[in-house]
């Protein structure tokens, strides 16, 4: 590898950390906003997440008296392992840093790791609400796990590998995979674990705070200041990447297969547009959806499974 | 010296160790012996790391020792590994010991069975004869419930535990001996490798007869489904450092004797007795995640996770043998190395588990989580090897237990498009149970960890625990420190496992499976890239600690209360219990877990519309102890009681007996002479 290559597969990462931390924040304020105008309501601008963040960060950092390391830890660690994921895997070139081993099974392991902390942190502060919100977060991770993986598994066995980028570039060099019935209903799978993952309607609402039905704001309840804001900004990225690994799953024209500048503005751009499209069409969709029962949820992640061993069987039999 | 002699000497000084606990006063007892069993553990470990390396099987016969067979002993580079198993788990457990003895385990009697259970099963996986093995096999479980039974004056539990662990192991050494016993009569001789030279022309439905008989056997070692239920009793019941033996490392000889006789001795076999170990290990690890997730008893759920885990060993062993089967061989190689690498992660990270679990419940009197509570800052050091042990079994990367997933998911999924069809619809669904058991073992250990060490003690043992001495904490570190070595460098054991597999199956004809550091699996699309990650990981926590030091214009912090819903008070009983967090996990398996729900309401005398108290009660039961179990004990207490009428206690009776017998028996020589 040349020292120029070397540095423009750390250029395209860092850009790739970037892009998911700031378009994000952006994203979140853009799904706001459509949701707004589709209300009836102006909304808040879209730029509004990035300044509540701002205005967060410089507020004063708070404790509960029984929160242990773990409390101030979690934030760190969520935003530092989604980090680690979008570094490596390919959102606007297929040669992100640490591209070998950048696999699909690590990426989804990262996510996890850091929602394993948050939840912990639900339970650091030792009130009623952190329990509630970590218990059901935990029971709809365990839930969400076996359609994930075994929709890895429908996405791998076209390409015979699990590793990320060689899935892109298998599905750039034959763009017939992507109608093919495994990937299709893979992709179907991927979408419902997608919207679970990110704590989105109609699996949870993350506007709400009611204390009923409220998931992920009540696991973060005790979180505020510097703390919150690493929390707010870990969660968007989340957002922002598991969009993108779903578009560049499904529709991955744009993604660079180089590392040159030319490449990654065009990649950026690819991408920026090809997330706005996804997350304006399930802003769209949230306006339209109620929030679905705690307890119907395992029905909607067993459709979920069921859907991605479909795509595996079709793809064993369908050669 | 010869390394045969370093084996002998190493016996020898378990033994002496043995001998160190009984005679020595109480006070030196546990230190006493530690040093001995460590010297042990030293002398056999450095063995069977020369044998790993070099690839030559070590031999020592002596006619001596037993009557009529003598004993051979033969450490091959399978045992080898387990050896290195056995050593890795029982040094930090009996520096725990030292500590702990203060507590418990201080008896004359535990002192001096603890050693030589080190050193049998140091032995065992040496064993190179049938009666080698048998007697070997035999001693460690009656040493083991020698263990269990410590506490049996003080505990009613610790008793029953006892009965359930003897009749099981038994049963299962019943199911070993006959397999063998078969295998041994189409042979010229008892020694393994006479039984290997003549199984394979045995005829092939005694030779599946075997491999049941040994699955059953080995399997209820292991503590496979359904034979799991004397874990969570005798587990819980025995002392910490023992139970994390019995727990790390007496569970994963079970696991040896399946690859003993299914791979090494009957040489593999047809696919369908793979599948069957593959659904076992579904099961397994299905079954015991679920009761983890649903267990409020610290040890129980740990013992429901050795479970779990000997699930996912069998079912990567189940893979491994579909794959040999169906003429891919390298392929079940690599499930076979991902087997064995699950198998030494859980032996690590389960017994730092029980460990720390020993360690709180010295400190805190119980270890019930419906009583525990913020025992991180009360312990920190406990506390936090606690998490990251627990960190590890969930499979959180960079720890070990990542390792051993990514290996069983990467060789399943090089598996799942061979064009055969039982394989191709046994991958998926080994694929989903490992998903769905590994976000129950996250359920299961956010709930250990979350309840046990954070937020406010539930109750006053948890509100008054201290730190525990420094040989307990060490101890359990030990074992953490190699959790982690083995997640962020785990090629020293990759590397070990991979030249265990290529002794087991020769015929792989690959030099190695992975390769270099970064796990790049040979011939196959996948690489991992493990300490990369970790050094990631490293570098991406330090960059986000300095964003939010960076960005916030007030880094120091306030300590306030947490919100009470507008109370003053928060109070320990507003918090999540583990039963109210296990709860939304338990109703999604209702119809599995059948738990047993009762509400008692007590009204007032004057109205029956007003209450005076109300108690309800959850206790979820075991569905395979109570349908499978309890109508046999049933049944065999109905026997007994039928016996005792022909035991009346009267002479004559018994006279009339002996004529009847005698009549008989001459009325019997008479016709068939």
């Amino acid at each position: 590898m040349s020292a120029a290559h070397a540095a423009g597969v750390v250029g395209a990462s860092a850009v790739q950390v970037i892009a998911v931390a700031a378009g994000g924040l952006v994203l979140l304020g853009f799904m706001r906003k459509v949701r707004a105008r589709l209300e009836g309501r102006v909304g808040a601008p879209i730029l509004q997440s990035l300044r509540d963040v701002r205005k967060l960060f410089r507020k004063e950092r708070i404790r509960p008296d029984v929160a242990t390391w773990i409390f101030p830890a979690a934030p760190v660690v969520l935003v530092a392992t989604v980090a680690v994921a979008a570094v490596m895997t390919p959102l606007i070139t297929t040669q992100p840093a640490m591209s070998g081993g950048s696999d699909l099974f690590v990426v989804v392991y990262l996510l996890l790791a850091g929602s394993t902390l948050l939840a912990l942190a639900g339970m650091d502060a030792g009130t009623a609400f952190g329990g509630m919100g970590s218990s059901r977060a935990v029971m709809i991770g365990a839930l969400a796990e076996p359609a994930l993986l075994v929709t890895i598994l429908a996405l791998s066995v076209t390409t015979h590998s699990s590793n990320f980028p060689a899935i892109v570039r298998a599905t750039l060099a034959n763009p017939g995979l992507i109608a093919s019935p495994a990937r299709l209903f893979a992709v179907a799978a991927l979408l419902i674990v997608i919207v679970a993952e990110s704590g989105r309607l109609p699996v949870d609402n993350p506007s709400t705070h009611l204390e009923l039905t409220m998931i992920h704001e009540a696991m973060i309840l005790e979180y505020a200041g510097p703390d919150l804001a690493m929390v707010t900004l870990g969660e968007a990225m989340r957002l922002a990447l598991l969009l993108g690994i779903f578009v560049n799953l499904v529709l991955p024209w744009g993604v660079a297969t180089s590392t040159t500048a030319l490449g990654l503005v065009v990649g950026l751009g690819a991408l920026v547009a090809k997330i706005a499209v996804l997350g304006g069409a399930l802003a769209f969709f949230e306006v339209f959806m109620a929030k679905l029962r705690l307890f119907r949820l395992p029905e909607l992640m067993a459709g979920a499974f069921v859907m991605a061993l479909l795509g595996v069987v079709s793809g064993l039999v369908v050669k | 010296m010869t390394a045969g002699s370093l084996v002998v000497i190493g016996a020898a000084l378990g033994a002496g160790a043995g001998i160190a606990g009984a005679a020595m006063p109480k006070r030196s007892r546990a230190a006493a012996a530690a040093v001995l069993i460590w010297a042990a553990c030293a002398l056999e470990a450095t063995t069977a790391v020369r044998v790993l390396a070099t690839g030559h099987d070590v031999a020592l016969h002596t006619g001596k020792l037993l009557p009529f067979t003598g004993i051979n002993l033969v450490l091959t580079p399978l045992g080898a590994l387990f050896v290195l198993l056995v050593a890795l788990v029982a040094v930090p457990a009996t520096l725990f010991g030292i500590g702990y003895a203060r507590h418990a385990m201080d008896s004359r009697s535990a002192a001096s069975a603890y050693p030589v259970f080190v050193t049998v099963m140091l032995l065992v996986p040496a064993a190179a004869s049938v009666a080698t093995f048998m007697v070997l096999w035999e001693l460690m479980a009656l040493v083991s419930l020698a263990l269990v039974l410590v506490d049996h004056s003080r505990r009613a539990a610790a008793r029953s535990a006892g009965t359930w662990y003897a009749v099981l192991t038994h049963v299962g050494a019943a199911a070993i001996l006959t397999a063998f016993l078969i295998l041994a009569a189409h042979s010229h001789g008892q020694t393994f490798s006479d039984l290997e030279l003549h199984a394979r022309a045995m005829a092939p439905d005694l030779r599946a007869l075997v491999f049941l008989l040994a699955l059953v056997g080995f399997g209820s070692k292991a503590g496979a489904v359904p034979f799991h239920v004397w874990l969570p009793k005798a587990h819980a019941e025995a002392p910490s450092p023992v139970s994390a033996l019995m727990s790390g490392a007496m569970v994963a000889l079970g696991i040896y004797g399946v690859v003993l006789v299914g791979d090494v001795l009957l040489g593999g076999g047809p696919m369908w007795w793979w599948l069957v170990v593959l659904v076992l290990g579904a099961a397994s690890a299905l079954y015991g995640s679920l009761h983890a997730a649903n267990n409020q008893d610290l040890k129980r759920l740990l013992a429901y996770s050795t479970t779990d885990n000997i699930g996912l060993v069998l079912l990567a062993l189940g893979a491994s043998g579909v794959f040999n089967a169906i003429g891919h061989p390298r392929l079940g190689a690599l499930s076979l190395v991902a087997a064995l690498v699950i198998l030494l992660n859980h032996a690590l990270f389960k017994g730092a588990l029980f460990l720390t679990t020993g360690s709180v419940q010295v400190a805190a009197g119980t270890r019930d989580l419906d009583d525990l509570g913020g025992l991180l800052r009360r312990m920190p050091q406990t506390g936090a090897l606690f998490l990251v042990a627990a960190a590890s079994i969930c499979a959180l990367p960079p720890l070990n237990g990542f390792v051993g997933e990514w290996l069983l998911f990467q060789s399943l999924l090089h598996g799942a498009h061979l064009g055969n069809t039982a394989g191709d619809i046994a991958i998926p669904i080994a694929v989903a149970a490992l998903a769905l058991t590994a976000g129950l073992t996250v359920a299961a250990f956010v709930k250990a960890a979350g309840i046990g060490f954070l937020g406010r003690p539930r109750s006053t043992g948890a509100e008054a625990a201290t730190e525990v001495p420094a040989t307990m904490r060490a101890g359990a570190g030990l074992l953490v420190a190699s959790c982690v070595v083995a997640g962020v460098v785990p090629m020293v054991v990759v590397s070990s496992v991979g030249r265990a597999v290529r002794a087991v199956l020769p015929h792989t004809g690959a030099r190695s499976l992975v390769r270099g550091v970064n796990l790049q699996l040979v011939g196959m699309k996948g690489a991992l890239a493990p300490t990369i990650l970790a050094l990631a990981m490293t570098v991406a926590v330090v960059a986000a600690v300095a964003l939010r030091r960076v960005a916030s214009r007030r880094p120091a912090s306030r300590v306030s209360e947490a919100w009470g819903c507008g109370r003053e008070l928060v109070t320990a009983r507003m918090q999540y219990t583990a039963t109210s967090f296990a709860e939304p996990v338990q109703r999604v398996f209702d119809d599995v877990l059948r738990p047993v729900r009762d509400l008692d309401v007590s009204h007032v005398a004057e109205s029956r519309y007003m209450v005076e108290s109300a108690t309800y009660r959850l206790t979820v039961e075991d569905r395979v102890e109570l349908t499978l179990y309890l109508p046999v004990i049933r049944a065999v207490r109905r026997w007994g009681q039928a016996a005792r009428r022909l035991q009346p206690g009267s002479v004559h009776r018994y006279l009339i007996y002996g004529l009847t017998a005698l009549v008989v028996t001459l009325v019997a020589v008479a016709v068939l002479a």
